[in-house]
């Protein structure tokens, strides 16, 4: 399963970001075999309307569940539509920080 | 001969303006009024009177699931995020679309068409036989302004002399308005405070090379200062009204001056010539 977290540096020691659409980066884990990739989110200085563009991004890059703070509401919407569950991460954590939480089964699911 | 009345900023009377224009010129001829401040349309309240309301439609892109290979060169494409290419589907969020085309254009697969959505209404009345109110009204959350205000105008196109009451502020919308009119008033108060909008709004008008004058609204009688920055812009001042207990009481209960007082309504005749004037026309 590939998880996306999103972030404010890239690699797992980075801190989450809590804003989904504005984060400067996201860090993608198999958690199969360990791979992180993290990657600079182009859209995160644009113009409005980026939530759905980076929905598309993130489902184009596999994700099949999203880790971040919350969710405006145009992303909220395609997140849905995409079929990613998505969770939020309580409080400020690093990404492998956040990564446990959510392997745990600490994270709430964002509805 | 199509005039705009504009001004940099809200509340500096545009509105009362136009209304004074349309009532003393529609005396004498033929005349046509676009309400192009789709977000909070007021100019019929001068005039009350049966409207009919059209919807104003714009074109949103419609997939055909058969021929989509959902390969996201639509969603890549959109800067609006209206148009988004998840695993399964293509997922459009019509409150977003800004009817620019482009999903269309990019698709390789011929997928999108046009499809009709209702983002406004425009008002049409004729509260009398020589003058009509057309009014675009933008709907509850939607994004397409400056489509309502093209729709409102084009259903004027034709008429002799139209008057467009341009939004306040100098956006998209305002620049649609000022878009293919001859002249431009802009209201702006006797304050300096107004200067910087006014500088603003004329900088656009320019642009447009759209020939403009000032109309002084509530004049405190020292304009001094507002006319120093009208000369200063190349901007000749055409009307002055001044703050004045007996028009404000008029205006207070929605008159018009030019409907009470003949001397104003010749002042405003005379101010839609000096408008021609401006443009080089008869
Ligand atoms: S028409 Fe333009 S704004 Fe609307 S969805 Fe297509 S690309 Fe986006
Ligand atoms: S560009 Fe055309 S084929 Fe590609 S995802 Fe969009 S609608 Fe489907």
């Amino acid at each position: 399963m590939k998880v996306c977290i999103t972030a404010q540096a890239a690699g797992l020691d980075a801190p989450v970001e809590p804003r989904f659409a504005r984060a400067p980066f996201f860090v993608f884990i198999e958690t199969g075999t360990g791979e992180i990739h993290s990657v600079a989110n182009a859209l995160c200085g644009g113009p409005g309307g980026a939530g759905p563009r980076v929905v598309q991004f993130i489902a184009e890059y596999g994700a099949d569940v999203l880790v971040t703070g919350q969710l405006g509401e145009n992303a909220d919407r395609a997140i849905h539509a995409a079929r990613i569950p998505a969770y939020a991460t309580t409080e400020e954590k690093t990404v492998g920080e956040a990564l446990e939480a959510f392997r745990s089964g600490t994270l709430r699911e964002i509805s | 001969m199509k005039l705009v009345v504009a001004s940099g900023k809200g509340g500096t009377g545009k509105t009362t303006v136009a209304a004074n224009l349309a009532y003393a010129l529609a005396r004498s001829r033929e005349v046509v009024t676009v309400d192009c401040d789709v977000e909070a349309p007021n100019l019929h309240l001068f005039f009350p009177s049966m409207a009919h309301e059209l919807p104003a439609r714009v074109p949103v892109p419609a997939v055909d699931p058969a021929r989509c290979t959902l390969c996201g060169e639509c969603g890549r494409f959109c800067r609006f995020g209206a148009i988004s290419v998840l695993k399964t589907e293509v997922f459009f969020l019509p409150d977003l679309c800004h009817s620019c085309g482009g999903c269309r254009y990019v698709c390789p697969e011929n997928a999108v068409r046009d499809e009709y959505r209702t983002v406004g209404s425009v008002r049409c009345a004729r509260p009398s036989p020589s003058l009509t109110l057309i009014g675009g009204v933008l709907g509850e959350g939607e994004v397409q302004a400056p489509a309502v205000v093209r729709y409102a105008k084009r259903l004027a196109e034709g008429a002799p002399l139209i008057i467009y009451d341009a939004p306040p502020g100098i956006g998209c919308t305002v620049i649609e308005t000022l878009k293919g009119a001859d002249a431009c008033l802009l209201v702006t108060e006797s304050t300096p405070f107004g200067a910087h909008d006014l500088a603003l709004a004329a900088e656009v008008a320019r642009q447009l090379e759209l020939p403009t004058g000032v109309v002084i609204n509530r004049s405190d009688g020292d304009d001094r200062a507002i006319r120093q920055i009208c000369r200063e812009l190349g901007l000749p001042v055409l009307m002055t009204i001044p703050f004045d207990r007996s028009i404000a009481t008029i205006q207070n209960r929605g008159g018009l001056i030019s409907r009470e007082h003949d001397g104003w309504r010749s002042r405003f005749a005379a101010l839609f010539a000096d408008a021609c004037g401006l443009g080089g026309r008869a």
